[in-house]
């Protein structure tokens, strides 16, 4: 066995992209919440590149770029959020942060 | 060659990703990141992404996650306290999340119709050239969008650290 087929990088990118969510809904630190919204981010990124080739055309490259630019702005303006949450509150678990919770 | 590869840094990325769920402190979550981010790079590497594999090192590894600890490391983030979780998400998350992982293998394993294996240059379209080619004629426009997008996300983070919000 020389080469792996192509659904084993959909299947690694599939099992990233469940441990991103698990990691969303357990975790209670602000900022381990966002980095598993990065994992998610990144599993995702694996699938456009493994599709690109599959139909051996760079596009999917491009929205894996355009994917890592939002990612990057995502995380300038979800870090300030939480520089402004801490100054404000003092806390960061999530759970202490239900100001708008009925 | 190919399956080594492929099975030494997919079980790198999966135990990385393992470990950021499990760990408490968000610091060893960051380097788990930083692992995946990087055994990530090698798959794309393997998958013919050059320019991919790149900027995902510089760009993910590099800024990204360099923003990550800094703000961690600003803030003198602790371990998160063990909270009372219920009895049902105590014993039944992980064989679920198991038994969800299968079927979702299964059904990619079977819906995906029979395709090539994966070689090492088997797809030489991800060098940079190529894709910079792609980025300055067909996605131009959405190239350009995303530096106001860059802009924009400036601007927030500014408005967002000042003193007074």
């Amino acid at each position: 066995m020389n080469a792996v087929p192509l659904s084993w990088y959909l299947i690694l990118s599939a099992v990233l992209f469940s441990l991103g969510v698990a990691g969303f809904l357990v975790r209670r630190n602000i900022i381990t919440v966002f980095m598993s919204i990065e994992l998610m981010l990144n599993a995702v990124n694996l699938s456009f590149v493994t599709f690109s080739y599959q139909f051996k055309q760079a596009d999917g490259h491009i929205f894996t770029f355009f994917v890592m630019v939002v990612a990057a702005a995502e995380a300038a303006v979800g870090l300030a959020i939480i520089l402004a949450l801490v100054r404000t509150r003092r806390t960061l678990e999530v759970d202490e942060v239900n100001l708008l919770k009925f | 060659m190919d399956a080594i590869l492929f099975f030494v840094f997919a079980v790198i990325a999966v135990a990385c990703a393992a470990n950021l769920v499990v760990q408490t402190h968000p610091i060893a979550g960051a380097l788990s990141l930083i692992g995946v981010m990087g055994s990530l790079a090698v798959l794309y590497l393997l998958l013919g992404g050059e320019f991919i594999a790149a900027v995902q090192v510089i760009v993910y590894a590099g800024a990204i996650m360099v923003l990550f600890v800094f703000v961690i490391m600003l803030l003198n983030a602790g371990a998160e306290r063990p909270v009372g979780r219920s009895v049902v998400a105590r014993y039944l998350g992980v064989p679920v999340l198991v038994i969800f992982l299968g079927l979702l293998s299964y059904v990619i394993q079977s819906m995906l119709p029979a395709s090539e294996a994966v070689r090492f240059g088997g797809f030489d379209g991800g060098a940079p050239a190529e894709v910079g080619r792609l980025l300055f004629t067909r996605y131009l426009l959405p190239f350009e969008v995303t530096s106001v997008l860059i802009l924009v996300a400036i601007l927030g983070a500014v408005v967002l650290g000042r003193k007074e919000l």
